[in-house]
């Protein structure tokens, strides 16, 4: 009973925010806590940006070194994982124009295409769809329709639906309004289910396993 | 309420938390559509799958390698 007392009142802080105050203070075994946390998470989310492993694993090194170097600058007011995943964000976007010579590529690209902003395909998917399919098939099929929508849009979706940050995290993070995520991502969730229709519904079987090839 | 209506609110149909007269409104629009029915259904199936299965998983080895990566260059940057 007498913790619960204690505890009453005080504010929660969350333990992210002691490992970056002794980082902070050149503590390396608090950082590499804080590493260890999310390295897989970022790894995850900066593939599905830049879509090639060696991409990922450069964007995943440069966001931690950045965050190291501005340690000073996190204020405390937002979770340490969604100030990360915003730098990550912004190193995978840029690693993208890298390699596109030039081109801008921004989470704003290609948002303003009408695709998928109604359901077309209105049939219902089979009971169990993901029992069509093996294991390394399935996932071919996922990598395939998730690589296809446009980055704004994608990000979006592995943010909230994937990775489980809040709207609201997911908006800190990509320096949007909450509408804004929002209307994209129904758009994205609207697009994969759509996409996806071709493999799942009813009576898709053959013509589906055609087209994973 | 209309079926773009019903898409307008497609997350909060998809929070469980989300309960009281939005949600009743909400169902009893199902009710009587069976396209938003079935968009509901697989929408949530979309999210489900794509959760459930890990498409990027970062293996041991490498996992590793950029662990020791990260560390040495932020030692070497010299904060």
């Amino acid at each position: 009973m007498s913790s619960s007392i204690q505890s009453q009142g005080t504010a929660e802080v969350h333990p992210d925010v002691l490992l970056v105050e002794q980082a902070r203070r050149g503590d390396m075994d608090a950082f590499e806590k804080l590493v260890r946390q999310y390295e897989r998470q970022v790894f995850r989310i900066a593939q599905h940006i830049v879509q090639n492993r060696e991409d990922a694993e450069d964007v995943v090194q440069d966001a931690f070194l950045k965050a190291y170097e501005k340690l000073d600058q996190f204020q405390g007011n937002s979770k340490f994982y969604t100030w990360l995943v915003r730098i990550a964000v912004n190193e995978a976007l840029m690693r993208l124009r890298k390699r596109r010579t030039g081109r801008m590529v921004s989470i704003d690209e290609d948002v303003e295409t009408e695709e998928g902003s109604m359901p077309r395909d209105l049939a219902d998917w089979g009971p169990d769809p993901e029992a069509l399919y093996g294991q390394s098939e399935m996932a071919e099929i996922l990598r395939k329709t998730i690589q296809g929508l446009p980055p704004g849009f994608r990000v979006v979706f592995v943010l909230r639906d994937v990775e489980g940050l809040s709207t609201e995290e997911t908006a800190e993070s990509l320096g949007l309004s909450i509408p804004a995520v929002k209307s994209r991502l129904l758009r994205a969730r609207l697009q994969l289910r759509e996409r996806l229709a071709r493999y799942f519904r009813k009576g898709s079987r053959g013509k589906a396993q055609d087209g994973v090839k | 309420m209309t079926c773009t209506e019903f898409l307008q609110k497609l997350d909060e149909m998809l929070d469980p938390a989300i309960a009281g007269p939005l949600r009743a409104e909400l169902q009893q629009h199902l009710h009587c559509c069976e396209h938003c029915e079935i968009t509901l259904n697989t929408t949530r199936k979309t999210i489900e799958i794509y959760r459930k299965h890990e498409l990027y998983e970062l293996p041991d080895d490498l996992r590793e390698r950029l662990h020791q990566a990260i560390l040495a260059k932020c030692r070497a940057c010299g904060k």
